[in-house]
């Protein structure tokens, strides 16, 4: 063997200054990097939702509060639903979804590096036009502020009639403008994931997270476009005199909710088909099983893709729905719950007969199903159209949507957190802090939601900057605005343990949960380039195969 | 060093499809989701104005202007296959032609509007069917106006003689954008001209 | 299972008298048939999802118990099961067969409430919704008011249902009176209807169920249940114009020359505007600003000098009035019975 030296030019040995590295993060079109821009982005506005929600709920301790006014109160429900649905929860999965698919198929990048920065600064453009709401909405009659008219924006209080001044386009412009930005993520990763995996990975070799993501990705562009015409109909009739949703010229308010929700139902399986996309990764993992029933997974979830494009109006029981019509969102919405439930049912199988590790992301999974089910099932008992004339627009709505989003999507998204964070910064967390967050969190979630539902059984409506005494709403108020104190607690934590982690954490290496995709064979962080080599599969676990070559799933699947 | 043997399953072939097609196909998709919602609209609210010129009253289908752009996706087609042969000049040739038939549609729409205007009173806030119709012949014709400005950005680059056999394929793709928009007039064209009237 | 549901209404009717205590606003103390439907229906898909609950809840607790790695772990990885097709089609089938029979609950109940036609003596009533109040209008019995609805007991032998046709003036909104009915929405341009049939005499509270503004919270729903009687005799006096005392008051000379007229009705008198409630029979209302405060004079008097005070953000303008102005005010209206 000879030993050679090379003279390596200097310039390489020096650190790049502080403005060429914010150039590169700006500039960037690396997947793993605008992940991490949308993830952080995501972060940000999940603590100003937060904010909203904590304010609100002080406002409603007690009957006839006067923390807010009504008119206060009202923007920050509107705000408090659109930041976190369209600029927390979306641009936090697409980031995951951009970090993730390239790595786990065995490819360099996304299809197409330049239309996902240009996706990325379009979402980040939209939240930062709704907030800048709160300034620049002053419109002629110098009525304008943060919008007020709720998230879903029934018409006709969106008209100029009742909407006067400019939150109402501020909410519609950047809706629109950040829709654009997921239409264009939702291309690049069906582009991705069918056109650029890896030798020996066909489509039934994904994993389930690529899959779901893929689902959710078709589901984005059939979703978000109702939602932009919309909208664009919405401008027409406030602008240019149209008359789409305008009562007094013959139009309908109706025909608004039936838009709205055609996009706003598939939407809700968009925010939550990725949360399945973790638990299906982190399960089977952390039980030390391959996932119960792959081909069946992937099914239900294409169904669910499927049947969420037909229920759009049990959101709409009460409008006035012919009995028929009534009738069929009845049985469509109570059809979507076989595939959901089949897919519980499947992640008890996988942690079934395993040896399960309640390391932090598996704590977060367990709680994900206990929790998705008590979700489902609230939501089986509103597919009941008549219960749902009664439950329909109280807080049993808000406590059943919560349970989902915070309850379901929030805590897998920690799981995805803590489970991913070693690959994504090389640096292991302290599961310490990770499991006091996840403690703090449970019974803050626990004390605000369960008790939710309660005064909604009572007749509290939703939307309500205050309530009447005497109505036995008053002890479950209290106690929901508690335990919204809890969950804020363990979200620092949850934050304290990501920055103290990132710089002072042990090295992770590439592998420190013994997993069995892709991402985990190369580097953490991965270096820009993901693989040395493109690698080649042969089954679903190809880490599995390498690690038990006398035994590879190969020979199984 | 020694040696296993290792035996594998035969190396499936995987189906590969290009990703200017798949992106554009996404596209696609989502882009005929906007315009259902678009029809869906128009359909709800036939007959429904209140007032004011009523579809049966004013329009006049336009037949020269719709063979002009359903002519176009021949000639795009024409255009792109003599790219793949490497016939740049024909190609040239088609692809102008198709420019010229979508320029024509897109006067034709403009001189249509100018006439529903100017002669028969109907703007888009004189009542339902003017909401409706200018919206989706609007976002229509807002369509082609992106694809004209793609095609000639195409042109330009090919009178500068940069376009080649190889980018075969990126015509193939942005033809696909064309043939959509061409479809969506054939709805849009049945809807308000057929149907609603 | 009509025997079933009889059973579970029978001892969740024992519940809802347990239940009353807890709010007048529980939708599990119904007090009129469409709420008794729901309930029904209620109880039924409760139990269905409650058993659900357990078993699977039970499976979760008992795999996360029965299968953690233990301390004692020989480290080598559990038998790896990919799937099974029957347990797949096992818990597909009985899913399915739930949902199914959960279905034909349902429509069952829709169609007994939705599909059912309008009774021959029921009362007529069109609600109409505004931004933020209820005005009521019996047109067979000539009588308009507001906020403050008021129907007769209905009796099973005898029923006389009381019929609503639901129009909205401006923005969407919805009639929610739990204990009554389910909730139906005001809707422009797209009329709605619905009923009920009151068993026990009372007031019933409700509020607006959809978001409609600044003052949604505070639209509240009042109806009262009266004996036939009562309720007969209460349509007398809303009927007849206004009983004003001295035709010449202060009070009424300041309200027919301000812009009162402009918005608010009173019969026999030159007010006839719409956009406000009918105030001919304010006395005979218990709350003012649908609901938002008691109608005492005081309070009154504060709303005409600032509505802010009591109901931020309604329509309501303040009345730039002087303290004298605002006492011969007040005075005329307490006249208004």
């Amino acid at each position: 063997m000879s030993t050679e030296s090379i003279a390596w030019p200097s310039a390489t040995a020096e650190s790049r200054s502080f403005v060429d590295r914010l150039h590169d993060w700006i500039a960037t079109v690396d997947h793993k990097r605008l992940g991490l821009l949308y993830i952080a982005y995501a972060l940000v506005f999940l603590l100003i939702g937060g904010i909203e929600a904590i304010l609100m709920r002080i406002q409603l301790i007690r009957p006839h509060n006067n923390f807010v006014s009504p008119q206060v109160f009202n923007r920050l429900f509107t705000m408090h639903g659109t930041t976190m649905i369209f600029f927390v929860v979306m641009p936090v999965m697409f980031g995951f979804a951009n970090y993730l698919v390239p790595l786990m198929i065995g490819a360099r990048d996304m299809a197409f590096p330049r239309l996902n920065a240009f996706s990325f600064w379009m979402t980040a453009f939209g939240g930062l036009l709704l907030y800048f709401s709160l300034v620049g909405a002053n419109g002629l009659y110098g009525a304008g502020n943060a919008p007020d008219v709720g998230w879903f924006a029934y018409a006709p209080l969106t008209s100029q009639t009742f909407s006067l001044g400019h939150s109402t386009d501020f909410w519609t412009l950047a809706l629109l403008v950040s829709g654009f930005g997921s239409i264009g993520t939702a291309i690049n990763i069906i582009a991705t994931i069918l056109c650029m995996r890896c030798s020996g990975m066909t489509l039934s070799k994904m994993p389930l997270f690529a899959w779901l993501n893929l689902i959710m990705a078709g589901l984005v562009i059939l979703a978000v476009s109702p939602l932009t015409a919309a909208q664009i109909m919405l401008l027409i009739d406030r602008y240019l005199g149209g008359h789409f949703f305008d009562t007094q010229a013959g139009g309908s308010a109706v025909i608004w909710m039936h838009f709205f929700w055609v996009f706003g139902h598939p939407e809700v399986y968009v925010l939550v088909i990725p949360a399945f996309a973790f638990a299906s990764e982190i399960i089977p993992v952390f039980s030390r099983k391959p996932i119960f029933g792959y081909p069946v997974m992937v099914g239900a979830t294409v169904a669910i893709g499927f049947i969420s494009m037909s229920v759009w109006a049990h959101h709409m029981f009460t409008v006035g729905m012919s009995p028929a019509a009534n009738t069929f969102f009845v049985i469509s919405t109570m059809a979507i719950a076989v595939p959901t439930g089949i897919k519980i049912f499947n992640w008890l199988a996988t942690m079934w007969g395993g040896k399960i590790e309640f390391k932090t992301p598996m704590l977060f999974c367990i709680a994900f199903l206990f929790q998705f089910l008590i979700a489902g099932l609230t939501g089986v008992m509103q597919a009941a159209a008549p219960f749902d004339w009664q439950l329909g627009n109280s807080y049993f709505v808000v406590a059943h949507f919560h349970y989902v989003i915070v309850g379901g999507i929030l805590f897998t998204l920690f799981a995805a957190f803590y489970y991913w964070f070693p690959k994504m910064s090389g640096k292991m967390y302290s599961e310490t802090l990770g499991k006091l967050h996840f403690w703090l969190f449970l019974i803050g979630f626990h004390l605000t939601f369960d008790f939710m539902h309660i005064p909604g059984l009572l007749g509290m409506p939703r939307r309500i900057y205050t309530y009447e005494p005497g109505r036995g709403w008053d002890t479950w108020n209290f106690i929901v605005t508690i335990g919204v104190f809890f969950q804020a607690a363990g979200i620092l934590v949850f934050l304290g343990n990501l920055l103290w982690s990132y710089f002072r954490g042990k090295s992770a290496g590439s592998d420190p949960w013994d997993a069995w995709t892709l991402e985990w064979s190369t580097n953490s962080p991965p270096p820009a380039y993901n693989f040395y080599t493109i690698p080649t599969v042969q089954s679903r676990r190809p880490l599995w195969d390498l690690k038990h070559p006398d035994d590879p799933d190969w020979k199984y699947e | 060093m020694s040696t296993t043997s290792l035996t594998l399953p035969p190396r499936e072939v995987e189906w590969s499809p290009s990703r200017g097609r798949v992106g554009m196909g996404a596209l696609i998709a989502a882009e005929a989701a906007i315009f259902t919602i678009f029809v869906v609209a128009y359909l709800f609210y036939v007959g429904k104005s209140l007032s004011g010129p009523m579809p049966r009253e004013v329009l006049s289908p336009p037949i020269f202007f719709t063979v002009c752009l359903l002519s176009s996706s021949l000639t795009i087609h024409f255009a792109a296959r003599a790219l793949r042969r490497g016939n740049v000049r024909s190609f040239g040739a088609w692809w102008l032609l198709t420019i010229t038939l979508g320029g024509l549609f897109l006067y034709g729409t403009a001189s249509e509007w100018h006439r529903l205007i100017y002669e028969k009173g109907l703007t888009i806030s004189t009542n339902l069917f003017g909401t409706t119709y200018y919206s989706l012949v609007g976002l229509h014709g807002f369509h082609v106006v992106v694809g004209l400005v793609c095609l000639s950005t195409v042109m330009a680059f090919t009178l500068f003689g940069e376009v080649k056999q190889a980018h075969a394929e990126r015509i193939d793709v942005l033809s696909l954008y064309w043939h959509f928009v061409d479809a969506v007039w054939i709805v849009v064209f049945a809807v308000v001209y057929v149907i609603g009237r | 299972m009509s025997r079933l549901v009889v059973w579970i209404c029978g001892s969740g009717a024992a519940f809802a008298d347990a239940a009353q205590p807890l709010s007048p606003t529980n939708i599990f103390a119904p007090a009129s048939t469409p709420a008794k439907s729901i309930f029904g229906l209620s109880l039924l898909v409760l139990a269905v999802t409650g058993a659900i609950f357990l078993i699977v809840f039970s499976l979760l607790l008992y795999s996360v118990v029965k299968f953690r790695k233990r301390k004692s772990d020989d480290g080598r990885e559990p038998p790896q099961v990919y799937g099974s097709n029957q347990v797949e089609l096992a818990w597909t089938v009985i899913p399915v067969l739930i949902v199914l029979a959960l279905f034909m609950a349902t429509a069952r109940v829709i169609a007994s409430v939705q599909g059912i036609a309008r009774s021959d003596n029921a009362i007529e009533v069109i609600a109409i919704g505004h931004q933020f109040w209820w005005e009521y209008r019996y047109p067979a019995l000539g009588v308009v008011t507001a906020n403050e609805l008021h129907v007769p007991v209905s009796d099973d032998n005898h029923p006389t249902p009381t019929s609503i046709t639901l129009l909205s003036a401006d923005t969407d909104h919805s009639f929610w009176v739990p204990r009554l009915a389910g909730k139906t929405d005001l809707i422009p341009n797209h009329p709605n209807s619905m009923w009920f049939d009151p068993h026990q005499v009372g007031v019933y509270l409700g509020q607006c169920a959809q978001y409609c503004g600044t003052q949604h919270a505070k639209m509240l729903l009042r109806v009262y249940v009266q004996p036939r009687d009562e309720f007969d005799r209460w349509v007398h006096e809303q009927s007849q114009p206004s009983q004003i005392g001295d035709n010449t008051s202060a009070g009424e000379r300041i309200f027919e020359s301000t812009a009162c007229i402009n918005c608010h009705t009173v019969a026999g008198t030159v007010a006839h505007g719409r956009f406000g409630p009918d105030l001919t029979h304010l006395m005979s209302r218990e709350t003012i600003a649908a609901g938002a405060a008691p109608n005492t004079p005081e309070n009154l008097r504060l709303w005409i000098r600032k509505p802010d005070a009591i109901k931020p953000g309604s329509l309501m303008p303040a009345m730039q009035l002087n303290e004298q102005e605002l006492d011969a005010l007040t005075a005329y209206l307490e006249t208004l019975r």
